[in-house]
């Protein structure tokens, strides 16, 4: 490997798999369908309680897996592990999710489905996902530092 | 129109664990942890030293969408009829509000519950919370009924 590919290309590389694996488990779980979605949101219609079986699977495997990954010294490809560094729950945090869920009980659609369905050319994700970007860019431009 | 879909509760569990998956993989293998909405919103357009690892998750994702599309066969029905300005209304805020709330569905929903973060429990509760109201709210006012 040394010499052919320098470590951050095999930081990509393990992106890209990894990537691959989380859009594939998203698709078969039928997240990437924001009628199922949304008929999860739906605690008043024909109830579809598949989103709680795919986060409960996808948290018990993370919260495996990171009980292992603590224990590794640094990331296989870097120096150090990159978490997150914020812990108050503050009022960002509250605004942001509950205009995040209103979105997303709107549509049904996550910024991760919606892209994933990029895959097999979902109509609707190509009017979401550039919109979701300009969102982003909207509250960059509002905290450049923030 | 709020319609019935299929629960199929082994292939939402099995996805879900695939997602949860490659998670603890590139942790492993990269030291960062992803949440789609914050993979995408790290894409600065004045800072694109971490470019590649986050577009090469981007394409994955798209990558495994279509994968699991052509494999199985398994795409949604596309739903008809759904207003264009509505997902442009969605994606607006879900991309401002994953900014905002740093952290999305999968980065506050799978990752951030798996490594007990207090900022992700609440923040995955009001997100929770403010998408079923919205449901509810386009779904059964009479007035709005989409």
């Amino acid at each position: 490997m040394r010499g052919f590919l320098s470590r951050a290309d095999a930081r990509a590389l393990a992106a890209l798999l990894a990537g691959a694996v989380f859009g594939f488990g998203l698709a078969m779980a039928h997240m990437t369908d924001p009628l199922t979605v949304l008929a999860f949101l739906d605690v008043a219609g024909h109830w579809n309680p598949g989103v709680a079986f795919m986060l409960g699977g996808a948290v018990s495997v993370a919260m495996l897996g990171f009980h292992f990954v603590r224990r590794q010294a640094q990331p296989c490809l870097d120096n150090r592990f990159h978490w997150p560094d914020r812990v108050r729950i503050d009022r960002p945090l509250l605004l942001g999710a509950a205009l995040l869920g209103v979105g997303w009980g709107l549509a049904g659609y996550g910024p991760g489905p919606a892209i994933a369905a990029l895959g097999f050319d979902n109509d609707e994700s190509w009017w979401f996902v550039p919109a979701m970007l300009a969102g982003m860019a909207v509250r960059r431009w509002q905290r450049p530092l923030g | 129109m709020a319609s019935i879909t299929a629960f199929t509760p082994l292939t939402a569990l099995l996805g879900g664990m695939l997602t949860g998956l490659a998670v603890v993989l590139l942790l492993s293998l990269t030291g960062r942890l992803v949440g789609v909405g914050g993979v995408t919103a790290g894409l600065k357009l004045d800072d694109t030293s971490d470019w590649s690892w986050r577009i090469m998750f981007l394409a994955g994702l798209v990558v495994g969408g279509g994968s699991y599309a052509v494999i199985t066969g398994d795409v949604p029905h596309p739903r008809a009829g759904f207003p264009p300005v509505l997902l442009i209304l969605a994606g607006l805020l879900v991309g401002y509000g994953t900014v905002m709330s740093r952290g999305c569905t999968s980065g506050h929903g799978v990752c951030g519950l798996a490594r007990r973060s207090a900022r992700s429990v609440v923040a995955t509760a009001v997100l929770l919370g403010s998408a079923m109201l919205t449901t509810f709210a386009v779904r059964h006012w009479p007035e709005v009924s989409l």
